[in-house]
């Protein structure tokens, strides 16, 4: 409607906009992660027998996905790079990457998850499960969102519009690769 | 784009706009916050009609209310929940917090608005989804949540004990909803104070009031997240059927009570520091004195914020916490009336030897004081967890609360408004009617709290809804009380008529208020009132503090910040 | 939008990337020696240096002013917090004047099936 206010434009602590917004935002996400995972981990310490459980994860999996979004964070980041360059092309290109790689990890996981449904193991068989499905539901439900956003940004960017927003969006999909490398050891390697 | 690009960019700005442009779908900050504003005033209706109800049914059990009718068991709890619910979430939060943060932030530091317009856009919206769910769930089948506003499970999580399964769901959904928005709003407000301010204005010129919001809203963003996680797995509780807080599948009840205190108490401050801020600049401006000890209530509010974390289980006395926990929580609860205490004394210094203007405004903001320190020094015996054993869920915390929250959310919201309204609508509020209601809103509020200190000493529990079931309550001293108390909710409610109606009349008929009507030195009253769109034809710039007041070598007593040397 | 001045703060991101494969190679293998403690740094203790080369490499935040990295540490240090706080509450179960049967039942069904015999609380 109205064009950009002067306000954005305006950087009084040294810092742009979109970076400190984005930091903003992941300060609020780690307390609602650390909210959740700081339950499981209560719990978890509480119930020696959960151990039994967690038996039943697959590492394998886990070591993949970590994988995936290990890469797709590195892409993310060359993309940050190519934008700085001023190669919109390129950094739309690490984008459609990194995309990928989080389709890849949704599709992974979905089918892991249909594997231990067909197995009995349901949000409702044990709290230990409960947590596993709600801390890497909503995990997964970050690493949607980023690649809807990260598709949008990267269409803009191939015509060389918004080339620092490839910054912002590589930065929140790191805290997302943070989030699972914190999740994977506390689901899958603990047994 | 740089700052030279000022005078194009603003032609370019000024074209003329569809209603639904300017009105429904603006960017604009200063129409988000009177999107807001009203939001929040039709919710304060809303859930004052609702205290209205359930003080009736206590004052006269089984009586037909006019306008609502016979108040049932359940309806009284529903009322009860949704009036704690509405009153905080959907108006103090609101008002305080997005209005006056909208309104005054870009304003007070010489910006033209938001630095994220369309986010703000958003955040209003997704408020309003969540004010048309938490008003949509009342009326589902069941009725309302009932589970009060802290929501207990297992009163929340399974709908045999609660009888509301889809009302408590509703109310789950609308809080988060109301999060989100807030949390859109917080960092929008966060970053446009840190990055946009007027060239010239450093950390200490920046205006109390905003200072208050920004802290806030850092409190508001790093204490939300474990209750938004909480109340995620509260919702799978209700409805996939997990057992997170279900102690006899392997979860634990006492979990929410601390994921919801974590964020309930720093929510305190959250609402409250706005309020203070507003104080402060109202006081300044007529008491005609700069603010004594600015840096002093500046790093106070630092240090009352980070407090304010480590509270939060006063509220868990009776619940069963690890005592040692308990002797903690006791230690920094009373540790965190010292920063407000002193904040009290400072704004008693600024008035020492000022040259007061009893303004409407100034009424407010001096009652604000007056109020607060009571709800203050009633809040050491709760804090005490020996004493609060003793009065925990009686009256008494009932009355402490709303001596903290009515200050607050209603006496600071007024002190703004009244303040404030010349530069929103361009037009001087009725003074007389002002001073009228003023009277009429706290006379009666404290004729409403202070027998419910009482009922609360001699053991009256709360959310009951008939005490003539209890002997020793039900003798008619106490049922005087309660009468006393609810004749006061009648006429205090009575007394916002006059309120509304000076509000709409003063806004097409008020005085023309001119640019400056209050000679404040804030950046807000160096522009048009109200302000076109864009604030300043040319950004102002700071030379400044926000209080330069009575200085002997001027001929004005005021010298803005924005006038050069 | 503004343009923004960069330094240039980009470093050699695949190495970075390798060394990350490399720690999570070694947190898959760590559990494989069964021994607790082993386990727990190679799960854990990679984790954090995992943590840390994202942050630092690939989300610069030695390029960022200071206040940034305050703010992510408080956030963390308030997590901490609420742990300290919490634990005492929800890792027991009884507690003053309450007590959680299906938990001590199901620790007492635990610990005499050998799952880990005289450790009432193993960690994971």
């Amino acid at each position: 409607m109205s064009a950009t206010p002067i306000a954005t434009g305006r950087s009084t602590s040294g810092i742009p906009t979109g970076r400190l917004a984005v930091w903003w935002v992941i300060a609020s996400e780690i307390v609602i992660f650390g909210g959740l995972l700081i339950s499981y981990i209560m719990h978890r310490l509480a119930h020696g027998n959960w151990a039994e459980q967690a038996a039943h994860t697959s590492t394998w999996v886990g070591a993949f996905n970590t994988l995936v979004l290990l890469s797709s964070s590195l892409s993310a980041v060359l993309g940050h790079k190519a934008a700085d360059a001023g190669d919109g092309k390129k950094a739309a290109k690490m984008l459609y990457i990194t995309a990928f790689g989080a389709l890849t990890f949704v599709c992974v996981k979905a089918a892991e998850w249909t594997f231990e449904i067909s197995h009995g193991y349901t949000i409702t068989s044990s709290t230990f499960w409960s947590f596993y499905y709600t801390a890497a539901g909503l995990h997964a439900l970050h690493v949607i969102a980023g690649a809807i956003i990260m598709l949008i940004v990267a269409q803009a960017a191939k015509r060389n519009q918004h080339l620092n927003r490839v910054e912002l969006i590589g930065l929140y999909w790191h805290f997302v690769d943070l989030v699972w490398i914190f999740l994977f050891p506390l689901l899958y390697i603990a047994k | 784009m740089t700052e030279a690009a000022v005078p194009a960019l603003h032609d370019e700005q000024h074209h003329e706009q569809s209603f639904g442009q300017k009105y429904l779908w603006s960017t604009d900050h200063k129409m988000i916050a009177m999107q807001y504003l009203f939001t929040g005033m039709l919710m304060a209706l809303v859930g004052g009609f609702m205290a209205y109800a359930f003080r009736m049914q206590l004052a006269f059990p089984g009586m037909d209310v006019p306008f609502y009718g016979i108040v049932s068991a359940s309806e009284y709890n529903a009322l009860v929940t949704n009036h704690g619910t509405i009153m905080i979430f959907w108006v103090a939060m609101p008002v305080l917090l997005a209005a006056f943060g909208n309104f005054l932030i870009p304003l007070m530091i010489g910006c033209d608005d938001m630095v994220f317009p369309k986010v703000n856009r958003l955040s209003y919206q997704i408020f309003l989804l969540s004010a048309v769910v938490i008003l949509g769930s009342l009326f589902v089948e069941g009725g309302g949540f009932a589970g009060a506003w802290t929501a207990y499970p297992p009163l929340s999580a399974k709908a045999e004990y609660s009888q509301t399964p889809l009302g408590s769901s509703l109310w789950l959904v609308a809080v988060a909803l109301e999060f989100v928005a807030f949390l859109l709003g917080g960092i929008n407000f966060i970053t446009t104070t840190m990055n946009s301010r007027a060239p010239g204005m450093k950390f200490y010129d920046i205006p109390m009031v905003v200072w208050m919001i920004v802290i806030a809203s850092v409190l508001f963003l790093v204490s939300v997240g474990p209750l938004i996680a909480g109340a995620m797995m509260l919702f799978m509780d209700q409805n996939v059927g997990t057992a997170f807080y279900d102690p006899d599948r392997g979860g634990d009840p006492i979990l929410w009570q601390h994921l919801f205190w974590f964020f309930g108490h720093p929510e305190v401050y959250v609402v409250m520091l706005p309020a203070v801020g507003i104080t402060a600049d109202v006081i300044c401006v007529f008491a005609r004195k700069k603010l004594f000890a600015y840096k002093t209530v500046l790093y106070t509010a630092f240090g009352t914020g980070v407090l304010s974390f480590t509270v939060w289980a006063h509220h868990q006395f009776i619940a069963g916490i690890d005592p040692r926990m308990a002797h903690i929580f006791t230690v920094t609860t009373l540790l965190i009336s010292i920063p407000i205490a002193e904040m009290i004394f400072v704004y008693i210094a600024t008035l020492y030897g000022g040259s007061i203007r009893l303004t409407t405004p100034m009424l407010w903001a001096l009652a604000f004081i007056a109020e607060f320190l009571i709800g203050g020094v009633t809040g050491i015996f709760l804090g005490a967890s020996g004493a609060d054993i003793y009065l925990h869920d009686t009256y008494f915390v009932l009355a402490h609360f709303h001596y903290m929250f009515y200050p607050i959310a209603i006496i600071g919201t007024f002190a703004g408004i009244a303040h404030w309204f010349p530069k929103m609508f361009g037009r001087m509020m009725n003074e007389t009617l002002g001073k009228i209601h003023f009277w009429l809103t706290v006379i009666p509020f404290n004729v409403i709290f202070i027998p419910l200190f009482i009922l609360g000493l001699a053991g009256q529990h709360r959310r009951i809804y008939d005490y003539t079931n209890f002997p020793e309550l039900a003798i008619q001293p106490l049922q005087d009380l309660r009468v006393l108390a609810t004749v006061a909710l009648l006429v205090m409610l009575g007394a916002q008529l006059i309120f509304l109606y000076n509000f709409f009349s003063s806004m097409f008929k008020g005085k023309k208020a001119g640019k400056n009507p209050w000679n404040a030195t804030t950046l807000e009253w160096t522009t048009e009132s109200p302000p076109p769109h864009g604030n300043w034809a040319e950004l102002p710039t700071v030379y400044r503090g926000p209080y330069e007041y009575g200085n002997p070598d001027r001929e004005d007593d005021y010298w803005p910040q924005n006038e050069p040397v | 939008m503004s343009e923004e001045v960069h330094d240039t703060h980009h470093g050699n991101y695949v190495k970075i990337w390798a060394i990350l494969v490399v720690l999570l190679a070694v947190s898959v293998v760590g559990p494989m020696f069964e021994i607790r403690v082993v386990t727990l740094v190679t799960a854990f203790g990679v984790a954090i240096v995992k943590a840390y080369l994202v942050i630092k490499h690939f989300m610069h935040i030695n390029h960022t002013p200071r206040f940034i990295p305050y703010l992510v540490v408080t956030c963390l240090v308030f997590m901490l917090l609420f742990f300290a706080a919490v634990a005492p509450d929800v890792m027991n179960d009884t507690g003053s004047g309450w007590e959680k049967p299906a938990w001590v039942a199901e620790e007492k069904a635990w610990a005499a099936g050998g799952g880990s015999a005289g450790d009432q609380h193993p960690q994971p």
